[in-house]
């Protein structure tokens, strides 16, 4: 287990207050003057070699998505834009930071935006999030008020602005380039890339997009050394990271571990274990819905970090874990996902748009077992049809979780499901159009 | 799904009050000159603050010339995302998440509790008009499942025992307490915190 000095986020259950007085407790706003005054160039190399990879999903290395923005600043100003759309299923770590450590994202932001050469940040947050936001809103009055942030904060010289910008139950807007067509007033419709956005992004300006967590540690990675972050974890997957564990577990709970804990370590430690013993266990999808899912046996061995999951046909993606055990229908629950996925789909690429649904209905007569045995090899052939055929990665966050059942639970699909539209026993099949074919005379 | 039926009765006319008016244009200034458009998202939300929890058409006209935009551009946000309602909905907006997360902890016996005790189905006013109910898609408190969220507030560790109180007592005119209803502290696992010890006991 972590040792508590080596935790970032040290107010994860709001033990001591979200204020800017206790956050300055727990070592916040000490020494940033200093690191801005080292300069972008040391920035950039001390967070590109503590290995730190976004939190948001992809794991890109920040250090060198901070890179990218153009070294000086041309006609058009840069923007940082804090990506706090967390909507993945599974998912709500942003949410605790938002409430309860908003000093450690505002520092971030000014650290962040002085590294990208930005004078102004958007935070994206999701409109279900009013409270989280009104709470963030207040910290950054008290930054303002403090001279943290606002013109030649912390008398750096440096100017920054902070909005936040609240979404509307938008999926579709935690993803980058839709992020930013909703930030511009539109349709959160994903855009093409290239561009990419550290280019062309926010008003056809270079943007720098960050998840809630990357930013928010950037200042704690600063001030103890890339060394000590990079300490944690193993190379290429360094540090601490926020698990959120839910469903059939005893205690859910959100809770910061090193990168690389073993799974079953850190659901038998932290969450109390799961309902009915480690034997109960059927699944667990273990980085948001996304994510395909994990049968038991090796639920037993993985460790959880980007490559270890990578190596397992999955992903760590946002670290949601949700655990289903044994007294669950999975076909049901991956059934429920698909509806969701149907449910958020854009609609901009047709694959997506149509495939979604589809998934939707098949998986939900396989959960009823009115599928034909054929019908689940179709299913994964619909899923490949999507994946990598959408403008974003919308279209494999959709069909991954799919793809997951049918790779580790296509037997127990199959059991369910031996119903045949050609045995003696007529029934009427509401998507079969040649219906007549079946009826005896004509067969 | 979502309201994105346009309601009958729309009325003859919508302007921002006072208050709104104040509030609109301080977004409007928090994005650079001549992108007033940014601003739609947040002034569709003060619409529908200002008018009874729904946005009528006139109130996306209005919006529309506000920010010198196409009618349609608004329209097509409004109707876009989830959380504009386009017709009226319950005082206390009851919404249920019943995503994966939340489903396997029991959502669904919520969804009867609100069958029973609000309406038969979904998105239609309870006897007295005070409350409607719908299911939506992932919250994003699914530590806390199973929940749901009224108006602006998360009610988080439900089950249909707690959730026929939460009811009855918006019944009898008062507001129940918004959070857990464990009684655990936020994110924390219940009886059985193994982090951050100091900081809990100092």
């Amino acid at each position: 287990m972590l040792k508590d000095e080596d935790r970032i986020f040290l107010n994860l259950y709001n033990d001591s207050g979200a204020d800017l007085e206790s956050a300055k407790l727990r070592n916040d706003w000490s020494g940033t003057k200093d690191i801005l005054e080292k300069g972008r160039e040391w920035i950039i190399n001390e967070v590109k070699s503590s290995e730190l990879r976004g939190r948001g999903g992809a794991g890109f290395p920040t250090g060198l998505k901070w890179s990218f923005a153009p070294k000086e600043v041309g006609s058009r100003p840069h923007y940082l834009v804090i990506n706090a759309d967390e909507s993945e299923p599974g998912t709500c770590k942003d949410r605790d930071i938002l409430r309860f450590e908003p000093h450690k994202l505002i520092e971030g932001c000014l650290i962040a935006s002085y590294a990208v050469n930005a004078h102004k940040c958007y935070i994206y947050i999701r409109g279900e999030y009013f409270n989280e936001g009104q709470k963030l809103q207040t910290a950054i009055d008290e930054a303002y008020k403090n001279n943290l942030i606002g013109e030649n904060a912390l008398n750096s010289g440096w100017d920054l602005d902070i909005y936040i910008h609240y979404g509307a139950g938008a999926y579709i807007c935690g993803e980058e380039t839709a992020l930013l067509e909703s930030l511009e007033g539109k349709k959160g419709q994903p855009r093409l890339k290239p561009p990419f956005p550290a280019l062309i992004g926010l008003y056809g300006c270079p943007t720098i997009i960050n998840n809630v967590e990357t930013v928010a540690a950037v200042p704690t990675i600063l001030k103890r050394g890339a060394k000590w972050f990079s300490s944690l974890g193993r190379p290429k997957n360094t540090g601490t990271k926020i698990y959120c564990i839910s469903g059939n577990v005893n205690n859910p709970c959100n809770v910061e571990e090193e990168m690389g804990i073993p799974l079953k370590e850190l659901i038998e430690t932290h969450a109390g274990g799961v309902v009915g013993g480690w034997d109960n266990l059927k699944a667990v999808i273990p980085g948001g819905s996304s994510m395909p899912m994990l049968p038991k046996e090796i639920c037993d061995n993985i460790k959880m970090d980007f490559d270890a999951c990578v190596e397992n046909k999955t992903g760590l993606g946002t670290a949601g874990i949700v655990v289903i055990n044994n007294d669950q229908d999975i076909i049901k629950c991956m059934a429920r996902i698909a509806r969701f996925y149907k449910h958020e789909s854009c609609g901009q690429c047709t694959p997506c748009r149509e495939g979604s649904g589809w998934m939707w209905r098949m998986l939900e007569r396989m959960a009823a077992g009115e599928a034909t045995p054929d019908e689940v090899d179709m299913l994964f052939d619909v899923t490949k049809q999507i994946e990598g055929h959408t403008i974003c990665a919308f279209g494999e966050g959709s069909s991954w979780p799919v793809q997951g059942l049918i790779r580790h639970f296509k037997n127990e699909i199959l059991e369910r499901n031996k119903f045949d539209p050609f045995v003696k026993k007529q029934k009427n099949i509401p998507y079969l159009v040649d219906q007549h074919l079946l009826e005896k005379e004509n067969a | 799904m979502t309201i994105k039926k346009i309601h009958k009765d729309q009325p003859e006319t919508f302007e921002f009050n006072e208050k709104s008016m104040e509030a609109a244009n301080k977004i409007v200034s928090n994005y650079p000159d001549g992108r007033q458009q940014s601003a739609v998202m947040a002034l569709l939300y003060i619409a529908q603050r200002q008018h009874d929890n729904w946005i009528p058409l006139k109130a996306m006209k209005y919006i529309a010339k506000f920010l010198d935009m196409p009618y349609i551009k608004v329209y097509e946000v409004a109707t876009f995302y989830s959380m504009y309602n386009l017709s009226p909905v319950g005082k206390y907006f009851f919404q249920v998440c019943t995503t994966t997360p939340c489903m396997l902890r029991g959502a669904y016996d919520l969804v009867k509790v609100c069958k029973k005790k609000i309406s038969e189905k979904e998105n239609e006013l309870s006897k007295d008009g005070k409350i409607s109910w719908m299911e939506v898609e992932c919250l994003g408190a699914c530590v806390n499942a199973p929940m749901m969220q009224v108006n602006e507030d998360y009610y988080e560790d439900l089950n249909d025992k707690k959730l026929e109180e939460i009811i009855d007592t918006i019944y009898q005119n008062k507001i129940p307490k918004p959070g857990s209803y464990t009684g655990r502290v936020n994110a924390e696992p219940v009886d059985n915190r193994k982090t951050l010890l100091g900081n809990k006991n100092a």
